[in-house]
């Protein structure tokens, strides 16, 4: 990673610290420019991604020349005074005023601090267990009885403990030295400030309001960032000490973010996650999923041994040869009946991608493989073969820190607090900082483009095209060169939706980036896992590509023909024309068509299924094989802009193999091995193969008037809302999952899905006054009833609700990706 | 050094029904307002400044110049408010004055606000005294009805509006920046500075902060000119001011004099001392100012000479303490207040005063050892200059100041294991006759 990091002199300022010079940035903060001679001056409430407040005046330095020849009379608090040309600071290293001012407060910290710390889960990793031997008396001289009366002289102050802030997070508040970084984090970063400052004096505390916990999306982060034991997550509380952890880095897999974390095991088993520091990509913030949602991995339903189907019908545990035999066998009969599908889900690290696109090319036979375990669409494998594989930063791609240098970022099928935490937190920064204003094609102003004082456009599910359209011809969104377009994968959905984002970015100059939701998705478009490309981002209609991996394969020849996608391998194997299914990681519920998903599995002739957990698809499977967890090996994600986020394995585990070991020994069964058996060698190998340096597939524009497939258009002159069959009003229907839900790698953690926004759904005002508080939604696929709740902005004509908060979800339970729906309820 | 009293504040209290509108423009009030209106804006901030006032507040930060500060060029709205949230233990001057003269504080509001050109001020008045704010919402509504303020006032084309904010019960508010934060709606806790609030104070906008008090002097400055008002006091602190005498004397109240007069020419006008009883101590101004002792009766009380006497002329709330009165009882009583009215913000003051009470709790019991008074000391150095703001400063004063004159009292709590006195000498009944 590179950055340029070229300050020109003029921006330099000299300053003398400890008596050493140094040169530092305009505007550093005294604490900081220390750092840069190598001494470190204690602190608390200091955080160098929050605004400075000088609360715990911990930090407190000598200044006898504040660069103007005079020096400061008293102490300062160098968190929040900025360097001057000349400046002499002397730090507790050679000023004892300044080491006797830290010394000193310090005592002051510590007389209301219980000294609880064998108990204390930060005890052990603690700032102030730490500073206070660095930089502190050695006793202290507060004293008082043995067993004093509340109040009494020697007696501390103390509170009830601990008492939940949210369901994650506890506030122990004898703990607390209200350094108020978490207030600021809540405010600031997370743009939640439901917990503050109540009380006065030593009773001065964090509080929330009685009817308004600290619900947030990031609310694990002020955990993280408290220096003290106050803030203690409900999750690990009590669990372990911090010096019987092994702490590991990590990249987070709940989303496409590639957000750097930090696993902490111990004896085999993962105790907690916390953000690791990367400025590049996460800063030092995560979402509560990251950090919370771990458990899935380590439930009584994983599995941990291959299963293959018995004479009698049941599963059966097998040894791993027979499983790779038995595989091996299978699909080769089914490749002789008619081939074999893959299908890889959104979740793989790219290694065991790059396998499961070689094995079906080498061993199947077949571009018959896609990862797009959602709605997806012919339009949206064009759009990533043309507009996204092979692009990341330096190369193109959209980064964190070009969201950050824009001056607008226009958001389309894209709730980005849900769907790419990380992402939000940075576009919130740079909003904040005033850099960047937020456009979002979205049908109202959600809780998450409010909080980034974003302008809505309003858009109905569908009309996406036509909006995306009209961006060029409105010089009032100032869509140029400077802005960025962020599409998300729900607009898959939308006929014509990512061709009309592709040419508003070719026509403005705008850079254009694709956000999918899952950690494995843009990985799986860099290793081939669709019909239409082959790893590296060549294109399988290109002959000159198919040569290019053939040869580097060492094979003969690769098929030639873009293979069926997601869908389309659905349907064949219903139809009877596929034989056979490879499937890994998928949820029948994520897919388009649930029933016909769980259908083609059992139509299936031979389907082996390569899960974490056991699940419907292993049940109906021929052959179970069980498959490692990111803990367990070492792997890859590709974030949504295209870089590489590599990370190492946790956990040894040897009875737990990746993907792709698994394929190799099925592949070498089957008399056309993969050439590597480890996520080393698959990464060698990948690295050998290299990206394509030909010509990119293009993007054939779909005709435009995909919007007259949707029902009730509001082009032109309004027409009479189409009605269904009962003669009830259809609505059209918008939805995403929320960051919190049902998610199935959200299973195992209460605590975490207990802070999920509860399931409602939005109405219009109109709708509201017409069907009460609780509504009843009919699609095509079932009912649901919801309490509804009114969205001020929300276009006519819609409702949303949330995507995988009740039941089997909207698409097993409401209606079909695009259907309209009808509201009843409330009319006796 | 003059020996009189020069009642300009005051001078009208004796007035029947001195705080209404009419009692005071018969005493020629809302003339300075023309006179104000004719001048340019910059020159009544030059008048100010020529006149030397220094803020009443405490600090005694030059007022003209604290107006200059108001950068004009700044397209933001500027704002003036007026401290009034006077909670000082021993500090009465801005309570009394805007009870029985609140009209000398609005036309002191309109004219400050027009040379610093905010149409809007705001009053921020301590949330106890609710009856002053009652006559302060009173007079304003009064200046409204007689054109004194609204639009384009007295034909000058000047605008202003003044709000009457009460406070909500916070010793910290008095603190400016903590002010601003309450009057915007929030917890009232310091700010840190910069930005100032010259330049980024209410609403983020261009502010002046001034006490009531010194508010109030404008109107006289504009009225009889800066060379009057310098004509006053000493070199660097000129003009008068209301010293409040309280406590141990005959006649306690507010007397207004140049300053740099003496506390022994101030308790002859206080008619002395108790009967019986002699000086044993003294505040300059306010608790959070070091204690003086009768060693320092004939001190000029101005900001130089009170500071040069190892204290500071604060609020001139001279509280006066006789023979009968433990020092430390009545250190121990404020150091309550500090503990109880830290904002929690920073933690030497947090922390700080809450360990102080508890130690001199143990002294003043008789319990603890001599060395309890180093470590007072130690504590009061680590709080002293370390704080956030100046409330920590202020809770060391007592302490230290009063173990520098009264060391020996400290240790007769422990021979005594107890307090040697007895309060209820100290009370104004003392020596009375009293049954149930």
């Amino acid at each position: 990673m590179t950055t340029d990091k070229t300050v020109a002199q003029a921006d330099l300022v000299n300053v003398t610290i400890d008596g050493i010079q140094v040169a530092v940035p305009k505007n550093t903060l005294v604490i900081r420019a220390a750092e840069q001679v190598g001494v470190q001056i204690p602190r608390f409430c200091d955080h160098p991604l929050l605004a400075p407040v000088g609360a715990c005046r911990q930090c407190l330095v000598d200044i006898p020349d504040a660069g103007n020849g005079r020096g400061f009379p008293k102490p300062q608090a160098s968190c929040t005074l900025p360097v001057a040309e000349g400046m002499v600071v002397n730090t507790q290293v050679t000023s004892p005023v300044a080491d006797k001012a830290q010394q000193g407060i310090m005592e002051f910290l510590l007389i209301n601090h219980p000294l609880d710390c064998p108990v204390c889960d930060k005890g052990g990793e603690c700032p102030l267990q730490n500073q206070a031997m660095s930089n502190g008396r050695g006793e202290s001289r507060f004293s008082g009885d043995d067993n004093p009366t509340p109040g009494a002289p020697g007696a501390k102050r103390t509170f009830p403990k601990p008492i939940n802030l949210s369901p994650n997070v506890l506030l122990d508040r004898e703990r607390c030295i209200v350094c108020q970084r978490c207030t600021r984090f809540a405010d600031e970063i997370a743009g939640d400030p439901f917990i503050a400052l109540v009380e006065r004096g030593a009773e001065q505390q964090i509080g929330i309001a009685e009817d308004a916990p600290f619900l947030s999306y990031f609310s694990g982060n002020v955990i993280q960032i408290c220096p003290v034991g106050a803030l203690t997550s409900e999750q690990y509380r009590f669990r372990s000490r911090p010096f019987d952890l092994v702490s590991v880095p990590g990249v987070a897999e709940h989303d496409a973010c590639g957000s750097a974390i930090r696993v902490d095991h111990r004896r085999g088993k993962v105790m907690r996650r916390l953000a690791g520091n990367d400025p590049e990509v996460n800063e030092e913030w995560i979402t509560d999923k990251d950090r919370f949602a771990f458990a899935y991995a380590q439930g009584d339903d994983r599995l941990t041994y291959p299963q293959v189907r018995d004479e009698d019908g049941s599963l059966r545990p097998a040894s791993w040869p027979e499983a790779f035999a038995v595989a091996a066998r299978g699909l080769a009969a089914a490749k002789q009946a008619g081939g074999v599908g893959v299908l890889t889900g959104g979740r793989l690290i790219a290694e065991d991608a790059y396998a499961y696109a070689k094995f079906a090319r080498v061993a199947l036979g077949t571009n018959d493989v896609d990862f797009r375990a959602r709605p997806h669409s012919a339009e949206e494998a064009a759009f990533l073969a043309s507009n996204v594989v092979l692009t990341g930063p330096g190369n193109g791609g959209v980064t964190y820190a070009d969201l950050e240098s824009a001056a607008k970022v226009v958001l389309v099928g894209l709730e980005p607090e849900d769907e790419a935490g990380a992402l939000w937190l940075r576009l919130r920064k740079s909003v904040r900082a005033g850099g960047t204003q937020v456009i979002a094609l979205a049908p109202y102003t959600t809780r998450g483009l409010h909080k980034l004082r974003g302008r809505l456009v309003p858009t109905a599910p569908g009309e996406e095209p036509a909006v995306i359209r009209s961006l060029l011809e409105q010089a009032e969104y100032g869509v140029d060169s400077t802005a960025v377009v962020l599409v998300g994968e729900r607009l898959a959905t939308v006929p014509g939706a990512l061709s009309a984002a592709a040419e508003l970015a070719q026509k403005s100059g705008a850079r254009l980036a694709w956000v999918p939701r899952r950690a494995g998705d843009r990985g799986a478009v860099e290793t081939g896992c669709l019909p239409n490309l082959l790893p590296g981002g060549r294109p399988v209609g290109d002959a000159a590509a198919r040569v290019d991996v053939a040869t580097a394969w060492g094979v003969a020849d690769l098929p030639a023909t873009e293979g069926r996608d997601g869908d389309a391998i659905v349907a064949a194997l219903v139809a009877g024309e596929l034989g056979g299914l490879v499937v890994a990681g998928v949820d029948p519920a994520d897919t388009a068509d649930p029933a016909a998903t769980r259908a083609a599995i059992d139509a299936a002739g031979f389907v082996v299924a390569l899960d974490l957990r056991e699940t419907d698809v292993t049940r109906a499977a021929d052959v179970v094989l069980p498959v490692a967890p990111v803990t367990d090996k070492a792997g890859m994600f590709v974030s949504w802009e295209g870089r590489p986020r590599p990370f190492a394995r946790a956990l040894a585990n040897p009875a737990s193999l990746p993907d792709l070991r698994s394929l190799a020994g099925i592949a070498e069964e089957m008399g056309a091995p993969l050439g590597f058996r480890t996520v080393e060698e698959a990464r060698a190998e990948m690295e050998q193969l290299g990206p394509w340096d030909g010509q990119r597939a293009g993007l054939d524009t779909p005709p435009r008037s995909s919007a007259a497939t949707r029902p009730a258009t509001t082009d032109g002159d309004r027409v009479a809302p189409a009605r269904d069959e009962q003669g009830r009003i259809e609505i059209r229907l918008a939805t995403w999952k929320q960051s919190v839900d049902n998610g199935r790698m959200q299973d195992g953690d209460k605590y975490l899905r207990a802070t999920a926004r509860p399931p409602v759904a939005l109405v219009t005002q109109a709708t509201y006054d017409a069907h009460g508080p609780t509504i009843t939604l009919t699609g095509d696929r079932g009912s649901i009833t919801l309490p509804a709740q009114v969205a001020d902005d929300l276009v006519d004509g819609v409702v949303w609700v949330p995507a995988n908060s009740f039941g089997n979800g909207v698409l097993s339970d409401l209606a079909s990706p695009g259907a309209p729906v009808t509201i009843s309820g409330g009319e006796s | 050094m003059t020996d009189t009293l020069t009642p300009v504040l005051t001078d009208m209290w004796d007035v029947e029904r001195s705080w209404t509108r009419a009692a005071y423009e018969s005493k020629g009030g809302y003339a300075a307002l023309d006179k104000a209106f004719a001048m340019s804006p910059d020159d009544v901030i030059a008048a100010v400044k020529d006149s030397g006032l220094r803020g009443r507040g405490g600090a005694g930060f030059p007022t003209g110049m604290k107006w200059s500060f108001i950068p004009q060029d700044n397209p933001r709205p500027k704002y003036l408010v007026v401290n009034a949230d006077e909670s000082e233990p021993g500090t009465c001057k801005d309570i009394p004055l805007m009870m029985a003269n609140p009209h000398v504080l609005v036309e002191g509001v309109i004219i400050s606000s027009y040379a610093i050109r905010a149409n809007k001020a705001f009053i921020y008045i301590r949330g106890e005294v609710l009856h002053v704010i009652r006559r302060v919402q009173a007079a304003v509504a009064e200046a409204y009805a007689a054109g004194h303020l609204g639009k384009d006032i007295h034909g000058s084309g000047f605008d202003l509006d003044v709000v009457v904010h009460a406070g909500a019960g916070a010793y910290i508010c008095g603190e400016e920046t903590a002010l601003l934060e309450g009057l915007e709606g929030r917890r009232g806790q310091p700010r840190l500075r910069p930005p100032f609030p010259a330049v980024a104070g209410l609403y983020a906008s261009p502010t002046v902060i001034n006490n009531v008090e010194s508010i109030s002097s404008v109107p006289s400055i504009v009225a009889n000119g800066a060379d009057w008002f310098a004509s006053m006091g000493t070199e660097k602190s000129k003009g008068y001011g209301i010293f409040s005498l309280s406590g141990h004397v005959k006649k306690p109240g507010q007397y207004e004099a140049p300053l740099g007069i003496t506390l022994r020419e101030l308790i002859d006008l206080a008619g002395g001392i108790r009967e019986g009883h002699d000086l044993k101590f003294w505040t300059p101004g306010g608790s959070s100012t070091p204690l003086l002792t009768p060693e320092h009766l004939d001190v000029p009380l101005d900001f130089e000479a009170v500071g040069a006497a190892g204290s500071m002329l604060g609020t001139r709330a001279l509280q006066i303490f006789d023979d009968t009165v433990c020092v430390v009882r009545a250190v121990l009583r404020w150091t309550e207040f500090y503990k109880h009215e830290s904002c929690g913000k920073c933690t030497p003051c947090r922390e700080g005063t809450w360990w102080l009470a508890q130690v001199l709790t143990r002294l003043e019991n008789g319990e603890g050892s001599e060395g309890d008074l180093d470590v007072l000391l130690d504590q009061c150095d680590n709080i002293l200059g370390r704080a956030f703001c100046a409330l920590g400063d202020g809770a060391t004063s007592p302490i230290s100041s009063s173990i520098q004159y009264f060391r020996d009292e400290y240790l007769a709590h422990l021979t005594h294991g107890g307090c040697p006195f007895d309060p209820a000498r100290s009370t104004a009944w003392a020596g009375v006759e009293v049954t149930a």
